[in-house]
């Protein structure tokens, strides 16, 4: 049971930062700066949180800079036609660079942020954003094969050129996707710091971004087996710290490296054909 | 006047006029174009004519500099694509604009989807089914996209263009990458459509076309008009001499091959491509000398990894290849050429030439080993530059000069460069992949001519092409290759477009019915 929550808990802020990857990446933007915009969300969480001593508003806060730097990054890939890798790179090393500075800035220290309010919890240690994760799978689901908007970009990321054909705006809507997959990704952020945490640490999403990316590709852009993927490494993340009550004979070290090298696996393919959207990456014709 | 709505006697699109400069070009100097309602049309031209420019102002992706557009009679100024939909104009893409992934309603219905938020599929299914049966289209509405044999791929095109309201539809050289069986359907689907009212403008450069479908036809030179004639009234070699401006030749002079011992052999050769099916399913044949065999298929059933193999780019999984009775199977390209082996790219500006490069630099290419290029290590420029000069004018590559980069010439010129460059070398054995491709009547008939002249030199010709008429006009024997096979060998002249077509569909030629060709 403890261990069920705990995958809960770990797969939560997973599931947020993959379902924005996956809108994003199916409208044919890549989206590597998952990272950099959950960590900017955790750090926007806390520093609203600190400044308002209501994690309401750290929350909002945290979703205003998401959507900034979905903005920034939107701009970057779509309108300055930038390459997406090096594009989302830069998200991340800003991300990093930008979230320990300010924390010096503010609170005078390196490292992290004094501990502020918390969000509420809805018992067995969850928070309120818990359920709200799992809730958007559907909504994903719905808006992408049940809508026209979600008709339209899945065109934008299978075939950009086609959907222009067709009088589709495919900047405008690779920049909503963009732009959402950088809120979302910063309240998986801001899930950690403000939901089940009450501190900013530098670096303290570890590369959950990627994981959710690798969640995205391991669940081949669908959004419940990407959700299925997200608890997958919520699980083997939760192991890590049920290992020593379990007294498995596996080394520690091998626990704690599982999501990295379950990522590592998803991300190269291995387990199984995977078919990305085919126009992923690449622009329309101008005209 | 301009309230004249739907005015019987106009024409459903009239162009007047137009011209459009290009910086260091005119593509348009004055077109008129008129396309009665409820015809279909032919524009005719020559790659480089001016076609897709002039479509590309009538769908309003360029404004012209000067001209007037009207349809149906009332003066119009497009600003995107979407304009000229709405006002009753819809393309069909040579490349057709369609999502693979998608079913055939989900693309029919894309950015015109009705009303609301939610996406109402049934409605669409219905919509495409009754439209797709009004028009005898018969296409399955649930059907995905990437499934569809091309053929079939084109009328959810056409049938998309009926969906979002298209009362004159543009085909732009719509029998490219179909079968002689496909094309005959695709003529009977247009001619439902002009019995049903609608006005169908037929871009091609292939005459055949012009006189299997059209009513009219509309020729265009060099960015202009040069006339419209009643198709009916007109023969094959009038439209060719108003196309290219100069009598031509349509058949190519070909007397009696005298084929020699084999000099290149494909054994059983096997080759996966890249989508892990098999692309190469034991292919075998023998190119002797003095030979040209043709080998028709639709593009993608192998073609170019036979090539790869053959030219060396590639080792088959299995296999042999013989070249003047020698296993080359694992030698590589430079080898093979300096053993005899010559070859004429598909693509001249990725393996054909060096754009950037001048011309004598691109003769060069290749040969850098072998005097008179090199001696010693040593580079003769001098030397390459007189031999430049002299293949320019042997086989009239139409240049200031040899020091002028390759990227300045035309198509036509750069395809002869790589042509003169590679029978220079005086090879055994000549791989011409599509060698006409994207050439207009002129320069086709020129590489034609050189490539019976390397045949009758006693040299063995292998020509790989996606245009059967190419292959049937030139080829002492016709191989029909589909899924990585060998599915037919005929000696020349002795076999008809529809038995090629039926086989290269992956039909048998027992469902042959005997049928006029």
């Amino acid at each position: 049971m403890a261990l069920l929550t705990a995958t809960l808990r770990s797969a939560a802020p997973l599931i947020f930062a993959a379902m924005g990857g996956l809108l994003c990446e199916r409208s044919g933007v890549t989206n590597i700066a998952l990272e950099g915009f959950m960590l900017m969300g955790a750090f926007a969480g806390v520093a609203g949180t600190w400044f308002s001593n209501s994690p309401i508003v750290g929350l909002l806060v945290a979703i205003t800079v998401g959507a900034a730097g979905g903005f920034v990054f939107a701009f970057w890939a779509i309108t300055l036609r930038a390459d997406q890798i090096v594009a989302g790179t830069a998200i991340v090393l800003l991300g990093l660079g930008l979230t320990s500075f300010l924390t010096e800035q503010i609170w005078g220290q390196a490292g992290s942020s004094p501990g502020v309010e918390r969000l509420p919890t809805i018992g067995l240690g969850m928070n309120v954003l818990l359920p709200v994760a799992f809730l958007l799978v559907p909504i994903t689901h719905w808006f992408l094969f049940k809508t026209k908007p979600g008709l339209r970009v899945q065109a934008c990321g299978e075939k950009p050129e086609a959907a222009q054909a067709v009088g589709i705006n495919v900047a405008k809507y690779r920049y909503a996707m963009v732009v959402i997959s950088g809120v979302l990704a910063a309240v998986g952020g801001a899930y950690l710091s403000i939901g089940d945490l009450s501190q900013f640490t530098t670096n303290m999403t570890a590369g959950r971004g990627f994981i959710a990316l690798a969640a995205v590709i391991f669940g081949n852009w669908m959004p419940w087996a990407t959700m299925g993927a997200a608890l997958l490494f919520g699980f083997a993340q939760a192991l890590r710290f049920h290992v020593q009550a379990l007294d498995l004979p596996i080394p520690q070290d091998l626990i704690i490296a599982l999501p990295y090298i379950l990522t590592l696996i998803a991300i190269t393919g291995l387990l199984r054909q995977s078919t990305p959207p085919a126009g992923i990456g690449r622009h329309a014709s101008e005209g | 006047m301009t309230d004249r709505v739907g005015n019987a006697a106009a024409p459903a699109v009239e162009m007047r006029g137009i011209v459009k400069r290009f910086p260091g070009v005119v593509a348009n100097n004055g077109i008129d174009f008129a396309v009665r309602p409820g015809e279909i049309h032919a524009l005719l031209g020559e790659n480089g004519a001016g076609k897709t420019t002039l479509m590309n102002i009538l769908f309003g992706l360029y404004h012209p500099d000067e001209g007037e557009i009207r349809v149906n009679g009332r003066p119009v100024r497009f600003d995107n694509a979407r304009d000229a939909v709405r006002a009753g104009l819809a393309m069909v893409h040579q490349h057709f604009m369609l999502i693979p992934r998608f079913t055939v309603a989900e693309n029919v219905i894309l950015g015109a989807e009705g009303p609301g938020l939610a996406l109402d599929r049934e409605a669409a299914r219905e919509r495409v089914a009754e439209l797709s049966a009004q028009y005898g289209l018969d296409v399955d509405p649930e059907a995905v996209v990437a499934t569809l044999p091309v053929g079939m791929q084109q009328r959810v095109e056409i049938l998309r263009a009926l969906y979002q309201g298209g009362k004159t539809l543009i085909l732009d050289e719509p029998t490219a990458l179909l079968t002689p069986q496909e094309v005959d359907e695709l003529y009977s689907v247009l001619n439902r459509l002009r019995e049903s009212g609608d006005t169908i403008i037929f871009i091609t450069h292939k005459l055949r076309e012009v006189a299997a479908i059209s009513d009219r036809v509309t020729v265009i030179r060099r960015g202009q008009t040069v006339g419209t004639r009643e198709t009916a009234e007109t023969t094959a070699s009038q439209l060719a001499e108003l196309m290219v401006g100069r009598a031509v030749s349509l058949r190519v002079d070909r007397p009696p091959a005298h084929p020699g011992e084999a000099v290149l052999v494909a054994d059983d050769l096997h080759l996966t491509g890249s989508q892990g099916r098999a692309a190469l399913n034991g292919v075998s044949f023998e190119l002797r000398r003095g030979e040209i065999l043709g080998i028709c298929g639709v593009e993608g059933n192998g073609q170019a990894e036979l090539i790869e193999v053959l030219s060396g780019l590639r080792r088959p999984q299995r296999g042999r290849v013989l070249l003047k009775d020698q296993d080359v199977t694992a030698t590589g390209p430079n080898r093979r050429r300096r053993m005899g082996l010559s070859y004429i790219p598909e693509d001249r500006h990725g393996r054909g030439l060096v754009l950037p490069f001048t011309l004598t630099e691109n003769v060069l290419l290749g040969n850098v080993e072998d005097p008179p290029f090199s001696l010693g290590g040593r580079i003769d420029y001098p030397g390459i530059r007189t031999l430049t000069q002299r293949l320019m004018r042997a086989f009239d590559v139409r240049a200031p000069a040899p020091e002028t980069p390759a990227a300045a010439l035309s198509g036509g010129n750069q395809q002869k460069l790589i042509i003169a460059r590679e029978l220079q070398r005086e090879p055994d054995a000549l791989l011409a992949v599509q060698p006409t491709r994207g050439l207009d009547v002129g320069a086709i008939e020129f590489v034609h001519k050189q490539l019976v002249a390397e045949r009758d030199k006693g040299r063995g010709v292998l020509l790989i092409s996606f245009d059967l008429d190419e292959v049937m006009d030139l080829s002492d024997r016709i191989l029909v290759l589909w899924e990585g096979r060998i599915v037919g060998d005929f000696p020349g002249g002795r076999v008809t477009r529809t038995e090629l077509g039926l086989l290269m569909g992956g039909r048998s030629l027992d469902e042959h019915a005997p049928a006029a060709d």
